[in-house]
């Protein structure tokens, strides 16, 4: 059963397309940047920001919010679109991407901009900074969850692996991870470069509880992250099996489309192309 | 003659009638007082509570001791997110761990975001002896200074260190606390005064011809070759225990005074205290300098003093440095 019935999954769909379009805009203005990840998160950032967080965008630092950190710091303008669309601060802000002077830093700068919450693009790093503000918050009876998004490839470093043993040693159940699982880095597939399977054994021997799902189906997410709730014993994972450049057929799958931005042309063809995806978010379209 | 308002302990010059003491025993007992005034005071430790004294505070606020294990990349990114939330950590383990091993970790998601994480390396420089150069740290100084946002702290003996320690865990950001294994005489006294950031001048002539700028434990030897020498050359001696922020006014009283200078650390001479007062002199005041402290070579397995000597950090190395730099003005 679900916990978002169809309209309400039809319209984070639609708002999606729209996190994409402004998303596209962004890397043009920019001329650098990352294409892949930050479309195959999509989704699940608007799941964030329109579902699942507590949180209040004009006050940022609100004590009580829930914290959702990005350890893979380079797919950050899908999250600033996210955070645009969600009334952070404006889309023409987001658009200042990786300019002189903007908040819009090319990785994300906690300093810089309230509701980033951590500074990151390094990897490996975030799960144990969400570990550290989960243990913080319990010693002080808080009630908000932490969510850690992360990037498959960064599985390979150490230092993520310390800290999801800290995590599943103290029982850290008020972290929910996600790892955002598109078998693409920057030479070529996981698989081949350093193979992370089993990724949920890895996981489950480490004392987590570990849930897999279609990164693109929104309603299927969010259930998972309620079930991630549910579990008192542990802290949760969940496996988002994502398409890397999703939204775009000529992006998507290709690893190349890792770490470039698309050119001005290529992007108003992404964008038509984003922008007739009508039939696929029918319901949405007859309100 | 010493100075009167650094409320040294009586008879310092006597060697033989000082105590001595472990400056992470400071740290041990300052870590605790710091709880007992915050309570958003937490420590984190990698599996070596004993030898850096964590193990106090763990029995005094159990539940504020978190365990990393050997582990110094989680160490530093765990107290990121600990500081995040609120709270005050301060993380413990040798220096050629943290910042030896977490440099990156600490760069990041600590000296960046500017939280007040405060790193508390032990055994450092040729202090662990025995154990070798591997765990001989004389490169931490210059790895922490480097970044922005970062204070960086030295004490000279176990009750500086205690007063350091309860300083940190009230100073904005991080900081990084340096602390010794052996054990070195207790010269200041629980009345010297302390303040992060301000340079206590320990030790004054007449027509100074020489300025010590000393850091760390070392400074005792600074103080007893500057008073060694008083019949031959005039000499001050600044303990420097702040390396940063500099205090520049200090620096530059002492230098102008003298007009010749010597720098004293257990460090390597390259990045250390050492030049971070050559590089505010080059620009401000330049004078000859000698600096004291490791050659550019890694340490060996021998006792501290031993090394110290063999290093040429010692006493007499000390005053061979005045002589030399006094020739040179």
């Amino acid at each position: 059963m679900s916990t978002i019935d169809d309209k309400k999954a039809c319209e984070l769909d639609a708002k999606a397309v729209e996190i994409r379009e402004t998303l596209i805009e962004m890397l043009v203005a920019a001329g650098s940047g990352h294409t892949a990840g930050p479309l195959g998160m999509a989704d699940i950032f608007t799941a964030f920001y329109f579902h699942i967080l507590n949180h209040d965008p004009k006050n940022p630092d609100w004590e009580e919010r829930d914290r959702l950190i990005l350890s893979n710091g380079h797919i950050t303008p899908i999250r600033y679109s996210a955070m645009a669309h969600a009334g952070y601060f404006s889309i023409e802000e987001a658009k200042t991407l990786r300019q002189f002077g903007s908040r819009m830093q090319g990785h994300p700068e906690r300093e810089k901009l309230p509701g980033v919450e951590t500074t990151s693009g390094p990897l490996g790093s975030g799960l144990s900074e969400a570990a550290g503000i989960a243990y913080g918050a319990r010693m002080d009876g808080k009630k908000f969850r932490v969510y850690c998004l992360m990037c498959d490839a960064e599985h390979q470093a150490g230092n993520l692996w310390e800290g999801a043993m800290f995590a599943g040693n103290n029982k850290l159940s008020n972290i929910t991870a996600v790892i955002d699982r598109n078998n693409i880095q920057i030479n070529g597939m996981t698989e081949e470069i350093m193979p992370l399977e089993p990724l949920a054994d890895k996981y489950r021997a480490f004392n987590w509880h570990v849930i897999e799902v279609d990164g693109h189906n929104i309603s299927e997410f969010i259930n998972a992250v309620e079930e991630s709730k549910a579990i008192f014993e542990k802290p949760t994972v969940i496996i988002a099996h994502t398409i890397p450049g999703k939204g775009i057929k000529e992006i998507e799958f290709d690893y190349k489309w890792h770490g470039k931005p698309p050119k001005k042309e290529e992007a108003d063809k992404f964008l038509r192309e984003l922008r007739t995806l009508g039939g696929t978010i029918e319901c949405y379209d007859q309100e | 003659m010493i100075v009167p308002n650094a409320k040294l302990v009586k008879d310092v010059l006597n060697k033989e009638s000082l105590e001595q003491g472990s400056t992470r025993d400071g740290f041990g007992r300052g870590v605790i007082e710091a709880g007992k005034k915050d309570d958003r005071v937490v420590l984190l430790c990698a599996d070596l509570a004993e030898s850096t004294r964590s193990h106090w505070f763990k029995e005094e606020f159990p539940s504020r001791y978190i365990e990393i294990g050997v582990a110094e990349q989680n160490l530093a990114t765990v107290a990121s997110g600990i500081a995040n939330y609120g709270k005050i950590p301060f993380i413990t383990s040798y220096a050629a761990f943290s910042p030896g091993r977490n440099n990156e970790q600490i760069r990041t998601t600590i000296s960046l975001p500017n939280l007040p994480v405060k790193i508390c390396g032990m055994h450092a420089g040729v202090s662990v002896g025995p154990d070798g150069a591997t765990h001989q740290q004389l490169e931490d100084i210059a790895l922490m200074r480097v970044q922005p946002n970062m204070t960086v702290v030295y004490p000279a003996d176990v009750e500086e260190a205690r007063k350091a320690t309860v300083a940190a865990a009230k100073y904005d950001g991080p900081v990084y606390l340096r602390f010794s294994r052996s054990k070195t005489p207790i010269f200041t006294t629980a009345d010297s005064p302390f303040e992060i950031g301000k340079a206590n001048l320990l030790y004054e002539s007449e027509k100074a011809e020489v300025a010590i700028i000393a850091t760390g434990p070392l400074t005792y030897k600074a103080l007893c070759a500057a008073s060694g020498l008083s019949d031959e050359i005039s000499v001050s001696v600044l303990n420097l225990h702040t390396i940063k922020p500099l205090d520049e006014g200090a620096v530059l009283k002492v230098v102008k005074d003298a007009g010749a200078v010597v720098t004293v650390e257990e460090h390597q001479v390259a990045g250390g205290m050492g030049s971070a007062v050559a590089e505010f002199l080059a620009k401000n005041y330049p004078v000859p300098i000698e600096f004291i402290g490791m050659q550019d070579q890694f340490g060996q397995s021998g006792e501290p003093e031993e090394l110290v000597e063999y290093y040429e950090m010692g006493e007499n190395s000390i005053k061979e440095a005045v002589r030399r730099v006094a020739k040179r003005k």
